[in-house]
């Protein structure tokens, strides 16, 4: 007997919806056994995770802070990724978008008006979209390879905000520690009630309507989805994949820089050498477990918080690394990547047949 | 190993032979790649083996070089029965092969190209050497340390047989080998060829090209539709007679009972000249062409001489550097895109169903948006897609042109060849095109599908389209055109009436009769 991967003749509506679930159960279990393994009780251990971040009003309200940027940046990915065009740089124009963004407030600090806020947030988004513009032109100039070049942005970004809040925008007042001037009045999002929780995650939840709408509605998104499904099919239809790359990635750019400003302007409320704990790269992961769906998105992108938090709150309950949130992370793209196979495959037990002997007779 | 063995032998024994192979049949599902197929080599001959694309040679050569196993058959090396489980071993036997389409690492130089083919832990500079060897001794120009990427095509191909000589083959297959070379490369390659077979080398030498064949080959193989059809001596044929036993007499002109009334031109192609996409492309020649309102023109030929690439120019999808060159219903198209070009009046099908025709993991009605997404019918409203009159459009299409499916609006992939190839042609004749060029139209159909599709071609011509086909089945080709061209290396011939051309003459066009010898093609250099 032997297992083999038969091939469905239309992609399983069942399994693009359970491979996710089947995914997450099997993450679960793996972190059961990591767990195990490190002499911890691992339903505790998996509690602390998963369901203490859902039992208090303040951990909600921290899951929400956390999964606003994941669901933006995600949700540009998701698309991204449809065209077949694979942005990994978000982080990069995240930093990028935070530092367009922040110009206003440092620069002009003494502006106050709903106007600067506006101004931060499309120069934020701005910022984000230059960044990517660079893998995009390398692309379509130079084929040169879109993983490798927004990657490798990702570094170059964050040095120039280290350099910057060392150097130039370092606050004159502030004890000579790496980081701007605060901000203030309409120079921060607003929050929403009383706690941490800001209108990032209201642009979010308008992002992901709108790019809903795109892919399901509109000959643009159907464009990126016959290009990202058969580029040659797609120049058949009269369709421009330079333009595709163009628009995916600026696109995405933008909106990983609107996460960046949104962080700044939220959260932290000034520009510091570490503004993010590398939502840009867990939004991919947001990306594929949200089924490279805006809607799906949403979902993967509080799931996604909620490991943040449970992973601070193991550091501190349980005395783990905080690395195991990556860990865990990690182990789930992998699951969900191998899930995926189901799609369009399915097992099947063979009776295994003898194969034809690999002798080779009279030389 | 003797020279110039005489080979016509018939009492020989067969052990005088260097590879017999004894009723070699390869089955896939019903159909039989090779047919009972029976090829004796001599020691030091070139032996070609000659027919049309789909006639089994490809099969044929990969059971002897081991990529796959005969369904039935025998094969005798020297005399001895031998089982060619893989590749490894047919190179352990002493057979090389040199493919159409090499695999080179074009970021490495030459000897290391070679190196990682050859077996063992192997000095480089041992290796460097024996390569000059080799390839001054056989006129195999070749500079060990020259990067692959700076190379030409064919001193590409020099690579890949230097590589076969360092393994002292003594058999070497060579597929198609010109195809990819100037005519100054092609005679440097004969040179080296016959230099082989004078040391005892058989070479099996793979073409449609007959002159080629009469001018180097001992003996010839001709395969048609899996079985051998022929066996003869190239030297003692003529190129005609050599044509007609590759393309077969049981071809007919059933044309008869059609009324020919050519309208005005719909479709002009005006010295249309392109470059080669790519060292495996085939450049565009000085290609002339009238298509009139109410007939079909068809262009025949061996593929890989040009069908995708002027398929290409024509829809758009690469656009020409001038704008006379394509005239489309009397606009000229040449810098128009596709878009343009259908708004323009012309619907297209490529030869690929799956993955140019139509997106294998889209619904039909989403693959009815990707040709029409531009027409008139609406189905973009100011960005916006229609998804209810695409559905409904699908429904119209499939019913018309008999489109069997599971259910209502299934994925593209999920049909079978026929019936999305019924799909993608009523997509575009469901527009009624006014111009409609359609490459390979029922290239792997089923015979009920096929019959459908060449009378929709029909019936649209009839009803005063342009009709342009582009196909290698020449049965069907004489069943429905009324001028046939013939397209060889990018060239195209004179149109002639269908009943006035004969199959020889046919066949003498498709190895390249109307070429002009003299220009020499500067045929791409490497990208």
């Amino acid at each position: 007997m032997k297992l083999v991967l038969d091939k469905r003749s239309e992609h399983s509506e069942l399994m693009t919806l359970m491979s996710p679930v089947l995914a997450i159960v099997l993450t679960v279990i793996t972190g059961a056994i990591i767990f195990a393994v490190q002499g911890l009780n691992p339903f505790s251990a998996l509690f602390v995770y998963f369901v203490e971040p859902l039992t208090s009003l303040w951990s909600i309200e921290e899951v929400l802070v956390k999964a606003a940027p994941l669901i933006l940046i995600g949700a540009g990915l998701s698309v991204c990724y449809m065209a077949n065009v694979w942005n990994i740089g978000a982080e990069g124009q995240l930093t990028m978008g935070a530092l367009a963004g922040s110009f206003v407030p440092i620069v002009f600090s003494s502006w106050q008006s709903p106007l600067t806020l506006v101004v931060m947030l499309i120069m934020g988004a701005l910022g984000g979209a230059a960044f990517a513009a660079i893998p995009a032109f390398l692309k379509n100039r130079f084929n040169a390879n879109e993983i490798l070049t927004s990657l490798m942005l990702v570094y170059i970004a964050q040095l120039i905000l280290d350099w910057v809040v060392r150097g130039p925008w370092r606050d004159p007042k502030g004890f000579n520690f790496p980081q701007s001037i605060s901000f203030e009045g309409w120079q921060l999002m607003p929050t929403l009630g009383e706690g941490r929780v800001h209108i990032g995650i209201i642009l979010a939840v308008i992002a992901v309507v709108i790019l809903t709408i795109l892919m399901s509605r509109t000959l643009k998104g159907f464009e990126i989805l016959v290009i990202g499904n058969a580029p040659r099919a797609g120049r058949f239809a009269g369709f421009s994949r330079k333009k595709i790359v163009w628009f995916t990635l600026l696109l995405s750019g933008g909106l990983a820089g609107l996460a960046g400003i949104g962080e700044v302007a939220g959260p932290s409320g000034q520009l510091q050498t570490a503004i993010s704990p590398g939502y840009g790269f867990t939004a991919i992961i947001v990306a594929f477990l949200g089924r490279l769906n805006p809607i799906g998105v949403l979902f993967a992108g509080v799931m996604l918080a909620i490991t943040y938090i449970g992973g601070e709150a193991a550091q501190i309950d349980l005395g783990v690394s905080d690395k195991t949130a990556q860990v865990f992370q990690g182990v789930l793209l992998f699951f969900i990547l191998a899930c995926d196979t189901l799609i369009l495959y399915r097992i099947k037990l063979l009776a295994s047949k003898i194969k034809p002997q690999q002798h080779v007779a009279a030389e | 190993m003797g020279k110039n063995i005489s080979i016509r032998g018939g009492t020989a024994a067969s052990a005088d032979y260097l590879l017999e192979a004894r009723g070699i049949t390869k089955m896939y599902g019903d159909l039989a790649a090779n047919n009972d197929v029976t090829l004796k080599i001599a020691p030091g001959e070139i032996h070609a083996l000659l027919g049309e694309n789909g006639a089994g040679k490809s099969t044929l050569v990969k059971i002897i070089y081991g990529s796959i196993q005969p369904t039935d058959g025998e094969l005798y090396w020297l005399g001895e029965k031998v089982h060619i489980a893989n590749p490894a071993a047919a190179r352990n036997l002493g057979v090389g092969m040199v493919f159409q389409h090499f695999s080179l690492f074009e970021a490495l130089n030459v000897a290391e190209n070679i190196a990682l083919a050859l077996p063992k832990d192997i000095d480089i500079e041992d290796l460097s050497e024996k390569i000059s060897e080799v390839s001054q001794e056989y006129g195999l120009p070749l500079e060990p340390t020259a990067l692959v990427a700076d190379l030409s095509v064919g001193e590409r191909q020099r690579i890949e047989i230097v590589r076969c000589l360092l393994q002292e083959p003594r058999l070497l297959i060579m597929d198609e080998p010109t195809a990819v070379l100037t005519p100054q490369e092609a005679d440097q390659l004969f040179l080296t060829l016959e230099r082989l077979a004078s040391e005892g080398c058989a070479v099996l030498y793979i073409s449609h090209r007959l002159d080629e064949v009469k001018r180097l080959c001992h003996d010839a193989t001709i395969l048609r539709m899996g079985k051998v059809v022929g066996h003869v001596d190239p030297q003692q044929e003529t190129a005609a007679s050599l044509a007609r036993l590759m393309v077969g007499a049981d071809v007919h002109a059933i044309n008869a009972n059609r009324e020919y009334n050519p309208g005005e031109t719909l479709l002009k192609l005006n010295a249309l000249c392109q470059d080669a996409d790519g060292p495996f492309g085939v450049s565009l020649l000085d290609i002339n062409l009238d298509v009139k309102a109410g007939e079909v023109v068809a262009i025949a030929g061996v593929a890989g001489n040009g069908q995708s690439e002027l398929f290409d120019a024509i829809s758009g999808e690469r656009v020409s550097s001038s704008t006379s060159t394509i005239r489309i219903d009397g606009r000229d198209s040449g810098l128009d895109n596709i878009t343009t070009r259908r708004k323009n009046g012309a619907g297209f099908v490529p030869e690929e169903r799956l993955g140019h025709g139509a997106v294998p993991g889209l619904s039909l009605s989403e693959n009815i948006v990707l040709t029409r997404h531009s027409d008139d019918d609406g189905l973009s409203k100011s960005g916006f897609l229609d998804r209810e009159s695409a559905v409904a459009i699908n429904e119209r299409i499939t019913r018309d042109y008999d489109v069997r499916k599971g259910k209502p609006d299934p994925e593209a992939r999920s049909l079978s060849g026929g019936n999305l190839q019924k799909f993608v042609v009523g997509r575009e004749l469901d527009r009624k095109p006014k111009v409609l060029v359609i490459n390979q139209p029922t290239w792997g159909v089923d015979a009920g599908a096929a019959a459908l599709i060449r009378q929709a071609m029909i019936d649209l011509a009839l009803s005063g389209s342009a009709v342009l086909v582009i196909s290698q089945d020449l049965d069907e080709i004489f069943e429905i055109a009324d001028r046939i061209a013939v397209i060889s290396r990018g060239q195209l011939s004179d149109a002639y009436a269908s009943n006035e051309l004969s199959l020889e003459k046919i066949g003498l066009l498709m190895a390249g009769e109307h070429e002009k010898k003299t220009t020499v093609q500067d045929e791409k250099v490497s990208a």
